[in-house]
């Protein structure tokens, strides 16, 4: 034994153990779980992704698609195009979310800003949550009630829109009140502080600094609502000519066309179904994108 | 123009809790007055009742009078907006507008209240960072974002936002307690020439800085949690400091509690 091997040996037994295999078995079981369970989420979304676009894409490739209609063309008949639709989808989106933006802004102000924790606030809450539950077919059956058989009003794409907005509402609600729950309370006070009334400090002050989130809420909202069938089924018909007036006349919208498509059975109408798939989804991508885009051009910066 | 505060037998409550009994104090015009205490004393409560933003907290009131050169600022015909253009505030920790960029930030009073001419903003603008002492670091980045400073620039930031609506008073609730030592020197050298121009109330944690900033010191106390807080004593800060009348002072100032 020399006075080498008694330095390198150590003083004392190290204080820390290895991982005990019985943690190392249970790590890689609930890597391997987690992983398995992304990739069943995963799946059904890429699977259905790569149908749609296999099936589909080709015939969006043409301008005819994007610039004419169906009109004249019979259900066997290759040919055409979707404007139509195109232009009924988003009539009948922009309608919904005109009215139903300002309105849920307003009650997602009057709640975090005014309402807090009265009766009345919490009985909004509790409404807007239960319409976050109402199916669509409901709503559209609530607006063909009222519109149609209560006011004698002839179904229309603007009647459509109002029962999309039933929908559009609790979503942009919820998603506004939290983005105005998190602007800090501090920011409030400097404003008032200024010798700013509170109602500018709202408009000026606190909205603005939320604007990105809710733009980012809205434009989800609006795509959303855009891929709604029950409303389109139950409130308008379908017509294969363009149809600018959300007031009069029957309007197509890209579901109501896919719907009405599907039951032709021949290979053009399949063509149809598959590419107004298609095109549905490209124009929901729009919508998420540029609502992104804003939201980044509005969101606060510190360089 | 600066201006003096009465504070006439001031009760204030939280709800049901009675957070401050009955304090009177005066605070003459071009002044330092210091408010120290332990945490939960009031302090913070009485300088926010100063400006009526007590009140914006739910459930929060006040009774008693606030005299501004004789005005009762709580008479009920009185708008708090208006009280609030008269007495500004700085807050604990520095708030500039996210959405707004160095210039619009300290204008952002002015701009709110309607003011459209550029050249006054512009001018405004350049004296309110002037008097903040923050001038010669930003002038040639006033259009960038205000969060984009550091710590102690947003508190002088917010200093400008303060004092460019022109107030009679600036009440300032523990303006350093988030700044090191080098950026509260710049605020304590800045609060001496401010009074110059402003009737200043200060809140502070730091009794050394209430010696260094002040003229007239008061200190509060409370008899135990859940107790309401109370004035204990308002004197020159050099006799706070030195000869406390009241025993609870000269043991809170000499570390005995507190």
């Amino acid at each position: 034994m020399t006075a080498a091997t008694d330095l390198d040996r150590p003083a004392s037994m190290p204080a820390f153990q290895e991982i005990s295999p019985g943690r190392r078995f249970k790590n890689q079981l609930a890597t391997v779980l987690v992983g398995l369970a992304f990739l069943a989420a995963l799946a059904p979304l890429v699977w259905l992704l790569v149908t749609v676009l296999v099936k589909g894409l080709k015939y969006v490739f043409s301008l005819d698609w994007w610039q004419k209609s169906l009109a004249g063309l019979t259900p066997r008949q290759f040919g055409g195009g979707v404007y139509h639709a195109i232009i009924g989808t988003l009539i009948e989106g922009l309608v919904c979310a005109v009215i139903a933006v300002p309105i849920a802004i307003m009650v997602a102000v009057y709640l975090v800003e005014y309402g807090k924790g009265s009766r009345l606030a919490r009985a909004v809450t509790f409404t807007v949550d239960i319409l976050s539950g109402v199916p669509s077919i409901v709503a559209a059956l609530f607006v063909y009630a009222l519109w149609v058989t209560t006011f004698g009003l002839p179904r229309s794409a603007f009647a459509v829109a109002l029962a999309l907005v039933l929908l559009m509402i609790p979503v942009v609600v919820r998603t506004t009140e939290e983005l105005l729950k998190i602007v800090p309370d501090e920011l409030r006070e400097a404003a008032y502080a200024l010798g700013v009334p509170k109602w500018k400090t709202i408009v000026k002050i606190v909205i603005p600094t939320a604007l990105s989130g809710i733009v980012t809420g809205i434009s989800l909202a609006i795509a959303r609502v855009m891929g709604e069938t029950a409303p389109v089924l139950v409130l308008v018909g379908y017509n294969p000519f363009i149809n600018n007036d959300p007031f009069e006349g029957n309007m197509a919208s890209l579901p109501l066309l896919m719907t009405n498509e599907r039951l032709t059975t021949t290979a053009a109408g399949e063509a149809r179904v598959w590419g107004a798939a298609v095109t549905l989804i490209l124009i929901i991508t729009v919508f998420n994108l540029l609502g992104s885009l804003i939201s980044r051009l509005t969101s606060l910066k510190t360089k | 123009m600066a201006k003096r505060i009465d504070v006439k037998d001031l009760n204030l409550f939280y709800g049901k809790f009675h957070a401050v009994d009955g304090v009177s104090l005066a605070v003459p015009p071009r002044n330092v007055t210091a408010f120290i205490g332990p945490s939960g004393c009031g302090k913070s409560t009485v300088l926010r009742s100063l400006n009526r933003m007590h009140e914006v907290i739910p459930g929060a009131r006040a009774e008693g009078k606030v005299l501004l050169d004789g005005e009762d600022i709580y008479a009920s015909t009185v708008d708090p907006v208006s009280v609030r253009r008269t007495i500004g505030m700085v807050f604990q920790r520095p708030n500039p507008f996210p959405t707004m960029s160095i210039k619009d930030n300290v204008v952002a009073g002015l701009r709110l209240a309607g003011e459209r001419d550029k050249k006054k903003l512009e001018e405004v603008a350049e004296r309110a960072l002037r008097g903040a002492n923050l001038w010669a670091e930003v002038k040639d980045r006033l259009n960038r974002p205000g969060g984009g400073l550091s710590g102690g620039q947003q508190q002088r930031l917010c200093i400008a936002r303060a004092i460019a609506v022109r107030p009679d008073v600036l009440l300032m609730d523990e303006p350093c307690s988030a700044l090191d030592p080098i950026s509260t020197l710049a605020i304590e050298d800045l609060i001496q020439e401010l009074k110059k121009d402003f009737t200043i109330v200060i809140v502070t944690h730091n009794m050394q800085q209430a010696a260094r900033v002040s003229d007239q010191t008061a200190f509060f106390n409370l008899a135990g949690v859940g107790q309401p807080g109370r004035l204990v004593e308002l004197d020159d800060t050099e006799k706070i400091f030195s000869n406390p009348t009241q025993k609870a002072t000269e043991d809170y100032i000499s570390g005995r509690f507190g």
